[in-house]
């Protein structure tokens, strides 16, 4: 298998632009609800994807639609370069670990990761040895001949791996396969599924709604929001740069500082003051915008220090909450409340700043972001 | 407290009225019933007991034909009752959405109505100026001057009638336990839906099988009221035998020995069944 598999890996890195799966104009509806909506989206293949998103944005019914167990209302699903709309789920070259692994209670484990293979004809040595593997790969080579129901919450994830990566499908499919397990546990499989789609060079498409797993694992994220995708881009793309207030609220905390354009790369903020900003943050945009920045860059200053260039925001701390790595910081503005998360790097860094006393926020142009301002408030 | 001290005696205590239960109502009669089977006389002179196992000889020679005739109508009836419930389990339990409650109502609805007047009921239906049998005419299934009533055919469709929701409704417990992700994981698996029924639906819906069957099965096989109602002497089973013994001939000592010989019968078809059906899911897991 390893050999394949590097193969595989090597096949990945050299045409890393070859479409693996494209969803053109894909709409979805259930009566009188629209689960998905008029989306389109290019995965390349070898890529470790992640639809990310609120519960009830779509992300299952996409992924069901590309397994083949949902028919779009409108659009095209092609696999590779092949239309696959309309084709039952055991025609598509594509398998999928289950929300709640759905392993069959009456077969073995051996059974269960088999069943795939047999339907496809493998036989004897040849699909003992595959089977084999594939229990290997997941480190349960000795579980073979129990059933499912006498193996962890953990264990049966591993087991719901191997019976889909057994059959080598161009496209995992993966519906919040760690929903169900603990912190723990959930953090450990993170790192374990990175590293066996690493292994086998296999395109993942990732559901969740947790954005901390989905930037530990996916190389690529598309942010869902009413059956509609928000944003699409790297962990650190969507993090630095988010593009809308409800991307920048959901990965992580941001302040947002409503304004309107004020001149080139200039927006003047609605409680008086001008806020620099990186150019192409406003290409495009008009009208109402927020400026959006990132607790953890902005700078606490006593007075009026502050390096050239920086913007800055004058305020009043109103409260201050001591949390070990960092000191969290609300901080009364002529923009509003903003929040500031200050680094404990030095000795006594907590105490920097008491509440009521009057201080200044620093930070660079280049860490500043512009989303539209049609939400109200998303902080 | 005595309890207290002697906690391991609870689980018994609680068993008990179970226990004191069958012993009335299970153990006392069983023993009476040997008893009688192996007494001799006859209802004038009474009954005395003088291991009489010309009783069971006779059950063999005599009353072997019913035997064997219970068993196939009972066999086939079950068989047709299988073949009707499992598809409407089957649709009631994955299709039937917000109406399953109603639909399976209409289901055990029958039993609202006492077992005989239903069967009665069968007897107008099937009855020669009837409207089934007009239109089997007109169709001409059915001959000039052939009938419904007082066949094999009204036996056997009568008992499967009568004990169809004792089918139904297990098979459909089984099968709306099933989740329906196990079968979208089949197909995901390269099986088509047919090998998905067959390798994931159908097994795990096993035990509402056996349970249906057997529900079905135990009583048809004892069953007098349908060959009674519905069919002629040349289609009497086991049960009406048993009845008019104990009745009308009032030969209790032989109705007692037709009756162990099929309780007996009963108890080692259940338990080849239950063996095959166990090994049969024992196999299934270790292949
Ligand atoms: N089979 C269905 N019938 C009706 N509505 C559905 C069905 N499946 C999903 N929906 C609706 O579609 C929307 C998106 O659902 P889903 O894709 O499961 O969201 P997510 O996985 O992001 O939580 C929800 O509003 C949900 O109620
Ligand atoms: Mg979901």
């Amino acid at each position: 298998m390893a050999v394949e598999e590097r193969d595989a890996a090597a096949a990945r890195d050299g045409a890393a632009a070859a479409p693996d799966i494209r969803l053109e104009n894909v709409t979805k509806r259930f009566d009188d609800v629209t689960a998905v909506d008029d989306l389109s989206l290019t995965i390349d293949q070898g890529r470790f994807f992640a639809l990310l998103g609120p519960s009830g944005c779509g992300k299952t019914t996409t992924l069901r639609m590309i397994g083949g167990f949902e028919e779009p209302t409108s659009g095209t699903i092609l696999l590779g370069d092949r239309d696959v709309t309309g084709l039952p789920p055991y025609r598509r070259d594509v398998n999928t670990v289950f929300q709640s692994y759905a392993l069959f209670p009456h077969l073995s484990i051996y059974e269960n990761v088999a069943f795939g293979l047999r339907r496809k004809g493998v036989k004897g040595d040849d699909l003992k040895r595959r089977v084999g593997e594939a229990l290997e790969l997941v480190d349960l080579g000795d579980l073979g001949r129990r059933k499912p129901r006498q193996l962890s919450g953990g264990q049966q994830q591993r087991i719901a791996l191997a019976r889909a990566l057994v059959n080598r499908p161009k496209v995992l499919l993966l519906d919040e396969p760690l929903g169900a397990l603990d912190l723990k546990l959930r953090k450990q499989m993170q790192l374990e599924l990175k590293g066996i789609q690493n292994e086998v060079g296999i395109t993942f498409v990732h559901v969740t709604h947790d954005q901390e797993e989905a930037m530990t694992m996916a190389d690529t994220i598309a942010v869902m929001n009413a059956g509609k995708i928000e944003q699409l881009g790297s962990p650190a793309d969507l993090y630095e740069r988010p593009e809308t207030a409800f991307v920048a609220g959901f990965l992580g905390a941001s302040n947002l500082l409503p304004g309107r354009l004020n001149g080139e790369g200039i927006v003047g903020l609605d409680g008086g003051g001008d806020v620099r900003v990186p150019a192409s943050a406003l290409a495009g945009r008009s009208g109402r915008i927020a400026v959006g920045i990132r607790p953890e860059k902005l700078r606490l200053a006593a007075g009026g220090a502050q390096a050239d260039g920086e913007n800055v925001l004058e305020g009043v701390v109103a409260e201050r909450s001591y949390i070990g790595v960092s000191t969290q910081y609300v901080v009364e503005t002529s923009a509003g409340p903003v929040t500031v998360y200050a680094q404990n790097a030095e000795p006594g860094a907590g105490q920097a700043a008491s509440p009521g006393e009057r201080v200044s926020l620093a930070w660079s142009p280049e860490a500043t972001f512009v989303v539209d301002q049609h939400e109200e408030g998303t902080r | 407290m005595f309890l207290h001290r002697h906690p391991r005696l609870i689980p018994y205590l609680l068993l008990l009225p179970g226990i004191l239960f069958l012993v009335v109502f299970f153990l006392v009669p069983m023993y009476y019933l040997g008893f009688t089977s192996l007494q001799s006389g006859d209802l004038f002179a009474g009954y005395q007991f003088t291991w009489a196992w010309d009783n069971y000889r006779d059950a063999f020679t005599l009353y072997q034909s019913h035997f064997v005739r219970s068993l196939k109508y009972a066999g086939l009836a079950t068989l047709i009752a299988f073949l009707i419930s499992y598809p409407l389990a089957y649709w009631i339990a994955f299709r039937g959405g917000r109406w399953k409650n109603l639909l399976l109502l209409l289901v055990i609805a029958p039993f609202f109505v006492t077992y005989l007047i239903r069967t009665l009921a069968w007897k107008t239906i099937l009855a020669d100026q009837g409207i089934v049998v007009d239109a089997l005419r007109t169709l001409h299934l059915v001959g000039e001057d052939g009938r419904l009533l007082a066949t094999t055919t009204a036996v056997v469709a009568g008992i499967t009638y009568n004990y169809l929701p004792f089918m139904a409704l297990p098979l459909y417990v089984s099968l709306e336990q099933i989740d329906t992700r196990l079968i979208e994981a089949a197909e995901d698996l390269y099986a088509s839906s047919v090998r998905a029924f067959l390798r994931v639906t159908l097994p795990l819906s096993l035990p509402g099988i056996f349970a249906g069957t057997l529900l079905t099965f135990i009583p048809a096989i004892g069953d007098f009221i349908n060959a009674e109602l519905l069919g002629t002497p040349r289609q009497l089973m086991i049960g009406n035998v048993i009845q008019s013994q104990f009745k009308e001939v009032a030969d209790y000592p032989q109705a007692a020995a037709l009756s162990f010989v099929l309780m007996a019968g009963i108890l080692v078809l259940v338990l080849l069944y239950a063996r095959a059906v166990g090994s049969e899911r024992a196999t299934r897991s270790a292949a």
